[in-house]
């Protein structure tokens, strides 16, 4: 019993491991400057609906007593 | 996680950098008589696409600068990173440009020269070798810059350093 709950304890802390790992590797790839077209179309842009944003920070300002410090400058495309 | 970050290094150490021969512009579908153009010439190779905002405010600089040493030698080369024909050929049509284009639709050009950011320019003297890289397009600075480097580059003889 002992010897099974050791093999059942390095094969999770393997399978974690091996997981991590994975996760690390994906962080590690990342979108290329030529391959933003779809990053830099128009309905990527939060802020493409006046009247609905309007609305959300409303209701984001009486939910949280606070309004702002939620904007990004600049469209998709990452260029200049 | 070592081998992750190996991948990282060896992926950003492939850009193309100062001193370093330009990869042949046929990979981005040049057309015989323009990349005949090309050789022996300085060159000015710029990616671009209809998507990048500062590529548009960038065309009219170029057109510019190909007038202006035009007589002299000078070929720019305009390489979109468009997927999109439609896309491309709107964008064209639009700004009319007055350099020589060619559409890297497979991005095969683009991938291997690794290109920092949208726009990116590189300065190729008359022995296909880089001098000079401007990563984006900043108006006026980037053109006086790019003023001074080609109108140095005309002068200097093919084969000198």
């Amino acid at each position: 019993m002992t010897k099974l709950r050791t093999i059942v304890f390095f094969g999770s802390l393997a399978l974690v491991t091996a997981l991590q790992c994975g996760c690390l590797t994906m962080s590690a790839t990342r979108v290329r400057p030529w391959e933003r077209a779809a990053l830099a179309d128009e309905i990527m842009n939060p802020d493409r609906d006046p009247l609905g944003g309007a609305m959300a920070e409303h209701v984001y300002f009486s939910r949280e007593a606070a309004s702002g410090g939620r904007g990004v400058g600049g469209s998709g495309c990452g260029c200049n | 996680m070592a081998a992750a970050m190996a991948v990282v290094a060896a992926t950003s150490s492939a850009q193309i950098a100062p001193g370093d021969l330009f990869p042949s512009l046929s990979a981005a579908g040049l057309s015989a008589e323009s990349l005949q153009r090309t050789s022996g010439n300085v060159v000015v190779v710029d990616f671009w696409a209809s998507w990048c905002a500062p590529c548009k405010a960038s065309f009219a600089a170029y057109s510019r600068l190909q007038r202006q040493f035009a007589e002299r030698g000078l070929v720019i080369v305009g390489v979109s990173v468009d997927t999109s024909p439609s896309a491309y050929s709107a964008f064209i049509a639009k700004f009319n440009p007055s350099f020589v284009m060619a559409r890297d639709s497979q991005q095969k050009l683009v991938s291997t020269v690794q290109v920092p950011t949208m726009p990116t320019c590189y300065l190729v003297d008359r022995n296909g070798r880089v001098r000079s890289i401007h990563a984006g397009f900043h108006g006026d600075q980037t053109e006086r810059e790019l003023l001074g480097e080609i109108e140095a580059l005309l002068d200097a003889k093919a084969g000198s350093p």
